[in-house]
């Protein structure tokens, strides 16, 4: 064995201990590695009273607006489709807040089971779209952004042929 | 060390060999360094012109997408250019090619400044998007950690009196980092973040509308061939640097030496 074999096979060695080691610690650390819980953790244990973060989707239909004591407040619902929980917030939203959209937000969960925000991220998705086609999609009816992610991007040019005879979904 | 690489080098035979000759790279690098540089140059500014002026604004980020045009081949080559530091680390611990450790002391700091300005564009994207300049999730932490790396090869490639022993310990430093690659590639799929997961990949079509993603792609040519052209053009000045220094050197001795035979 020459030295350069020598020192090739000690650095593949050591490359692949430090990787087997990296790769337990972060197996191990994975519960604090995530920047947020879905509600369906949140549900599964009690968090009453410790700062954390939330994400999902705004559920449809639930984003309600309140001006009461003076300042502008909103309260909706995140679900991550298995389960939802309540949030009420005071403050100024992110632009791409809305209906379906996904958000991130931290605060503490009352006894109450509501949610009390302080700060709220909107989350975007891996799509980008021109206005046009999104436009193109929601009109022929094949993509409600209210209730999830758009269809596939290789069947964004169909609508425009095919505007009717799609199911919604 | 020259003299020791380009001795060994004709009776080896070994491929890595004849480039690391440095009079080969000089002579190599300089035909290909136009080739580099022009297409680089005009490959970009179409690119970034088509992006900016032409490419249509997205249905709910705005024009604020636009700054994909330099975040994400930014994103890109600061990962490919750690992965290229981890190469000639790797070379210059198994083979000792002085060329290698040259190309890593010189790609250091452009993969510094290209992980900089990804992270600096990528937080003016966040404010007006996700409402936040800055956050501690997976994906930007480690990208952070990424530049931290670079910091870190940069420093302690110089730390020493003799360059020999800094280029070993940032070797080591550069392979024992390349764990972080990984983990910034599939920091938004192992875990959740706010950063989205990838629009491009290997598996399945993308997720970016065609007049987006041809801007992209062009623009991420164009700022690949000019990173190779930067460290291309760094590392031949270092090797001439080097051979300057020989010369002044070997001058300096024969002067001495005749001084003290007179």
């Amino acid at each position: 064995m020459t030295r350069k074999h020598k020192r090739l096979v000690l650095i593949l060695a050591c490359g692949l201990g430090l990787g087997s080691a990296a790769a337990l610690t972060l197996t191990a650390f994975s519960d604090n590695l995530v920047y947020f819980v879905s509600p369906t953790d949140l549900a599964k244990s009690d968090h009453t009273g410790r700062q954390l973060r939330l994400g999902g989707l705004v559920e449809q239909g639930t984003v309600e607006r309140t001006s009461a004591t003076g300042s502008a407040g909103v309260r909706f619902k995140v679900t991550d489709g298995s389960a939802d929980v309540p949030v009420v917030y005071k403050g100024i939203l992110p632009d791409l807040f809305r209906e379906g959209q996904g958000v991130i937000v931290l605060g503490t969960r009352e006894p109450d089971g509501v949610f009390r925000a302080s700060e709220v991220l909107a989350k975007h998705d891996e799509t980008y779209m021109p206005k046009e086609v999104a436009d193109a999609l929601k009109k022929s009816g094949r993509w409600n952004p209210g209730a999830g992610p758009p269809p596939p991007a290789s069947t964004w040019n169909e609508p425009i042929k095919q505007v009717t005879g799609q199911p919604p979904g | 060390m020259d003299a020791r690489s380009s001795a060994a080098s004709p009776r080896s035979g070994h491929v890595l060999h004849r480039f690391a000759n440095p009079g080969q790279f000089l002579r190599l690098s300089g035909r290909v360094l136009p080739w580099l540089y022009w297409p680089g140059v005009l490959l970009t500014a179409g690119a970034l012109i088509w992006g900016v002026f032409f490419a249509p604004s997205d249905w709910q980020q705005g024009d604020t997408v636009r700054i994909m045009y330099v975040h994400v081949p930014f994103a890109w080559l600061a990962s490919a250019g750690y992965f290229s530091l981890a190469v000639c680390s790797f070379i210059s611990l198994v083979w000792r090619h002085p060329l290698a450790d040259l190309a890593a002391v010189e790609l250091g700091p452009v993969g510094a400044a290209f992980t900089a300005v990804c992270l600096a564009t990528g937080s003016l994207w966040g404010k007006p998007t996700w409402g936040a300049w800055w956050v501690w999730d997976a994906r930007l932490t480690s990208v952070f950690v990424l530049l931290l790396l670079y910091l870190g090869h940069i420093a302690l490639v110089r730390a020493f009196d003799d360059p020999t022993r800094g280029y070993r310990a940032g070797a080591i430093l550069a392979l024992v980092g390349v764990i972080n690659l990984p983990i910034i590639k599939f920091s938004v799929d192992w875990w959740n973040t706010l950063h989205q997961p990838a629009s491009i990949g290997l598996t399945g079509a993308p997720t970016i509308a065609s007049s987006m993603l041809w801007p992209l792609l062009f623009s991420a040519i164009g700022f690949t061939l000019l990173f190779a052209a930067i460290v291309v053009t760094r590392t031949r000045a270092a090797v001439m640097e080097r051979r300057i220094r020989g010369l002044l050197m070997a001058k300096a001795s024969s002067a001495s030496e005749q001084e003290a035979l007179s």
